[in-house]
């Protein structure tokens, strides 16, 4: 497992427009430059967002990955959920998914909260 | 001078990136609170504004990561984030090298602390100063603790550096703010994304505002990751807060969880004499 390599290329993508040029004209070339297994590489270039979750990428790094594919929010949190059910759960790293009633439910009982 | 302000404030960027889908009334109740936050600040008068962050994988990464940074700079650029994303037009940002380098060589006499030339600010410390300082005119000079990437900085380091800033900042002329950012319980960027334990919230920031040291610097990490999630390590900028507060205790001006924003959104001021 190389996630640390991972990181580190969504890390340059995600902070360095010149990277992200590079990415876009010579992807082969710049994935080249990182040691990867296939399943990291095949989960970059499609990008499987769910898959990198599960690999253990820190949320951090792949939300803003994510949103520079055009993940829109809403998209970004259905994919690391397929994710969990393609892939099981988290492998590494500090992301892991606990469980949540979700923000839909959430809402609604904070306002039954507020109201009494 | 002595530090002349000295608060706490959330930094989801959920609160610029995806407003309309808050509660109204809890929004624009949050977003009134961080205004009078910034005209609090304004009316100490301050020279510049001390922001201690904790940052995303901006600046710092596994390859080199500091437990502690301060910016050194004149100015900076964020946010690093797609604009369109955060809804954030990206900005430079004054600093001041000058005076970096003077709070720098203080902080350094008690904490080891990496100083930055380059700094790009993520919502870490742009969706603070979209409502504290939204004409972009105070200098700021950035601080960071390591909330990111295993192993974490320790909380009672987090206390050191707030202590050595408050020394740092009561040994120049300027007039400095300091104001901390980071959530306190949260599961950000995962699948979980809005849960929160208000409870555990609550009791954090009832530790805050007596200024607990000992309870503030006792949580050990487990704790934190399991009752407060990945985003509770974000704990430690509050605990140099508290520390550069100097004994002094606090006010909870808000506090409410709104789960789309992923965090018990909170502004919090510590009553410092200046």
């Amino acid at each position: 497992m190389s996630l640390y390599q991972v990181q580190k290329l969504i890390y340059q993508l995600n902070r360095d427009p010149r990277t992200r040029e590079r990415y876009a004209a010579e992807q082969a070339a710049v994935l080249a430059e990182y040691e990867l297994t296939d399943e990291e590489r095949q989960a970059l270039i499609e990008p499987d967002i769910g898959l990198l979750y599960v690999l253990g990428v820190n949320g951090q790094l792949l939300m803003r990955f994510a949103a520079l594919h055009k993940f829109e929010w809403n998209a970004y949190l259905d994919a690391m959920r397929q994710g969990l059910v393609r892939h099981g759960p988290v492998r590494e790293g500090v992301y892991a998914a606990t469980g949540y009633e979700g923000v839909e439910a959430h809402d609604a009982r904070l306002k039954r909260e507020r109201e009494t | 001078m002595p530090l002349v302000y000295c608060g706490a404030c959330s930094h989801a960027p959920g609160i610029t990136a995806r407003p309309e889908r808050a509660d109204t009334q809890t929004r624009q109740a949050l977003e009134s609170a961080f205004h009078r936050m910034g005209d609090d600040i304004r009316a100490t008068r301050p020279d510049a504004l001390i922001v201690v962050a904790a940052e995303h994988f901006a600046n710092f990464f596994m390859n080199n990561m500091p437990a502690f940074a301060i910016g050194m700079a004149d100015s900076y650029e964020g946010p690093i984030e797609d604009e369109a994303f955060l809804r954030i037009r990206r900005h430079r940002v004054p600093g001041n090298k000058a005076l970096s380098r003077k709070l720098i060589e203080v902080v350094m006499q008690t904490v080891d602390v990496a100083y930055a030339e380059e700094w790009k600010f993520d919502h870490g410390i742009s969706v603070p100063l979209h409502f504290l300082t939204p004409d972009y005119d105070l200098p700021i000079v950035p601080a960071n603790i390591n909330c990111q990437g295993p192993p974490l900085t320790p909380l009672k380091r987090a206390w050191a550096f707030g202590e050595a800033l408050r020394a740092a900042a009561d040994a120049v002329p300027e007039r400095l703010a300091l104001v901390a950012t980071g959530g306190i319980s949260h599961w950000p960027a995962t699948p979980d994304s809005g849960k929160i334990n208000a409870e555990w919230d609550r009791t954090f920031l009832a530790h805050w505002a007596a200024n607990d040291r000992e309870a503030l610097t006792s949580y050990s990490d487990g704790e934190i990751y399991r009752e407060g999630g990945q985003g509770g390590f974000e704990i430690r900028t509050f605990v140099a807060a508290a520390a550069a507060a100097k004994g002094a205790k606090g006010t909870i001006e808000f506090c409410e969880p709104i789960p789309i924003f992923a965090v018990s959104c909170t502004i919090a001021r510590m009553q410092i004499a200046a």
